[in-house]
């Protein structure tokens, strides 16, 4: 990461490996890697949450009603401090924060990568295909992107009802699109290129040509997408948790909790919404920068070297 | 030139068509529309009749057709909320959702526009790089979350604004404006900032790359060599040919404000359209909804076609059909 170490990693290079030199890209931001060291504390912080946070949110019994929207760095009877105060039903918020990152980031992790399935396949076929499948996948692309996402959502949501199963689908069917349209103009450029052809002229089957060689070449703008993706279907969710169409009250996301603390906001009782906002603010903003900068990294006109 | 308008216009009927199609198999096949129609106490002779008197009983491509020629003849349904056709109250809210969706445009173009230039004209300035910082802020920042922070701010801690409402309204060909009255203003600073924001990130961000696109060309370089004073060669030669893309953004764009003002009119309680949506879909007002997706989705393709003959219009370039 420094610069010293780098230098030196130049000057007696052990076998730059693709990866390695990927990695080595990727640190040259700080910017970047300070998105990566907030994620990945996020991100442990949330798989960990039933260890770490000081109480379950969800355990009624652990949850004392007289203690409710008491401000940040109150006490509780019990000698507890509620670092970011508490919401209306006495819970503390630092935990239920740690509780709702969980729900936020398996629905946003989980959408992008059944989307990025979903898209990649769908569009290495259309390029596969060619003629009249790809014209008409292409085209229920086209129309599906010139329409805002959060629409999409609320009309798919508006059919099914909320729940987080329904939530993940609606999520995919907004996000495949993106998957789809690079997926098949990467599959295009690639497919004309030397490897493929001699891939076909050994005898290779489609399928093996389509997921064995094209793919993986095909990946590094898919990878820039899907982390830019992850960040948007957190947000999405977040908002159409905020509107009250996304999970249901018993697995609240950071969407859900700032939409509980919302009717508390204009009696000045900020924390309850402000903390799991800030929370939402820091994951969105540390995904983006890692995307920003991998697509910095990724990118074929700016890799010399 | 009519050729391509006529393939446009078909197009644009043809993706309306699509459109009642899936918001009518959404409504009728994939939720239970006599779940929702039907009181649950009902016994059963009294479902079959009011199964009937739906014509829920009949095949579904006869109840599609029958919905899309009620439809034609702009009958969406009765509101089972407001006991009124679906469509006369949402036109009702429609102005309140236009007026936000223009003041946030408008603040969109006159905050992104000078910002953006500022930034692709001196790109290694320090405010250029708090203004890309800014503007990546801008893009991350959870809408909702920001429109929250905006009332604790200035309706709660400062009480320079009020937190919601549309405030006192005036009537301009009869219908009530907030734009014309002072109280009607301050409601709406606040709303139409909060749905400004994301805009302004993408109208800076376009304008600073566009800038730094054209900056280099040599009728730029010839612009100066030639002694005009620097104002003029930005207004008269930079300027108008950035306008184009922007135009074509901010049309594209206003479509997805009209979207995502559900979110910011519920908060701010703005009694639009977004509003309504949202209420309607909590108490499953199933003709509402349909009304409400039929009359975005044919705002959007109105915008989609508006927008296409406003690029061909501004640049001769992109004649398609020559």
């Amino acid at each position: 990461m420094t610069a010293p170490a780098s230098t030196t990693e130049i000057a007696s290079p052990p076998r730059a490996t693709p990866l390695r030199r990927f990695m080595r890209a990727f640190a040259s931001s700080k910017l970047a890697m300070g998105g990566l060291v907030v994620f990945s504390a996020i991100v442990l912080a949330a798989v960990f949450a039933p260890w770490i946070s000081p109480q379950n949110p969800y355990d009624l019994m652990q949850l004392d009603i007289l203690d409710g929207r008491l401000p940040p760095g109150s006490v509780s009877g019990t000698g507890m401090t509620y670092w970011l105060g508490t919401d209306d039903q006495g819970r503390d918020m630092l935990s239920a924060i740690l509780y709702g990152l969980r729900i936020s980031l398996a629905v946003g992790i989980c959408s992008a990568l059944l989307a990025a399935a979903v898209g990649t396949t769908l569009g290495l076929f259309a390029a596969y295909a060619g003629g009249r499948i790809e014209t008409g996948l292409m085209r229920l692309v086209d129309l599906q992107l010139s329409f805002p996402t959060i629409l999409i959502a609320l009309m798919i949501l508006a059919f099914l009802g909320k729940g987080i199963a329904n939530v993940v689908l609606a999520l995919v069917i907004v996000e495949w699109a993106t998957y789809a349209r690079t997926a098949r103009a990467s599959a295009l450029i690639e497919s004309r290129k030397e490897y493929i052809e001699a891939a076909r002229a050994m005898g290779a089957r489609p399928m093996r040509i389509l997921f064995r060689h094209l793919l993986p070449n095909c990946l590094p703008p898919l990878m820039v997408i899907a982390t830019v993706q992850i960040a948007r279907a957190i947000a999405l969710e977040a908002t159409l948790s905020f509107l009250g169409l996304g999970v249901p009250v018993t697995e609240p996301s950071l969407g859900m909790l700032i939409a509980n603390g919302y009717q508390y906001m204009l009696s000045g009782k900020f924390w309850i919404s402000f903390y799991p906002g800030l929370a939402l603010l820091a994951t969105v903003v540390a995904i983006n920068l890692i995307g920003d900068h991998l697509r910095d990294v990724l990118n074929p006109r700016r890799q010399d070297g | 030139m009519t050729g391509w308008f006529l393939q446009r216009l078909l197009q644009a009927v043809f993706v309306m068509l699509a459109m009642t199609l899936i918001v009518f198999i959404g409504i009728s096949v994939i939720g239970d529309p006599v779940e929702v129609l039907i009181s649950p106490d009902a016994d059963q002779t009294e479902r079959l009749r009011a199964i009937a008197a739906f014509g829920l009983d009949r095949p579904l491509w006869a109840q599609y057709l029958s919905f899309l020629n009620g439809a034609l003849h702009g009958d969406l349904g009765r509101s089972f909320v407001y006991n009124e056709p679906a469509l006369k109250v949402i036109l009702q809210r429609m102005p309140a959702t236009l007026e936000l969706a223009f003041c946030a445009m408008i603040l969109s173009t006159l905050i992104g526009i000078p910002l953006g230039l500022y930034a692709g004209l001196k790109p290694n300035a320090p405010m250029s790089r708090v203004i890309m910082t800014g503007s990546i802020l801008g893009f991350s920042l959870p809408g909702f979350w920001v429109g929250l922070l905006l009332i604790m701010v200035f309706a709660v801690q400062l009480g320079w604004l009020p937190s919601g409402g549309r405030g006192e309204t005036r009537e301009l060909f009869g219908i009530g404006w907030s734009f014309l009255t002072l109280d009607g203003l301050q409601h709406l600073v606040l709303p139409a900032l909060n749905l400004a924001l994301f805009k302004i990130s993408l109208v800076m961000r376009l304008v600073r790359a566009e800038t730094r696109e054209v900056i280099p060309q040599d009728f730029i370089r010839t612009a100066r060599a030639k002694g005009l004073p620097e104002r003029s060669v930005i207004f008269r030669h930079l300027l108008k040919n950035i306008m184009i893309p922007v135009v074509t953004i901010i049309g594209l764009e206003f479509g997805s404000v009209i979207a995502f003002s559900v979110v910011t009119e519920t908060i701010f309680a703005w009694p639009g359209m977004g509003k309504l949506i949202i209420d309607s879909i909590h108490v499953l007002d199933r003709p509402m909804i349909v009304a409400y997706l039929m009359i975005i989705v044919l705002m959007f393709v109105v915008i989609n076609l508006l927008v296409d003959c406003l690029y061909t219009a501004l640049d001769p370039r992109v004649r398609l059909g020559k």
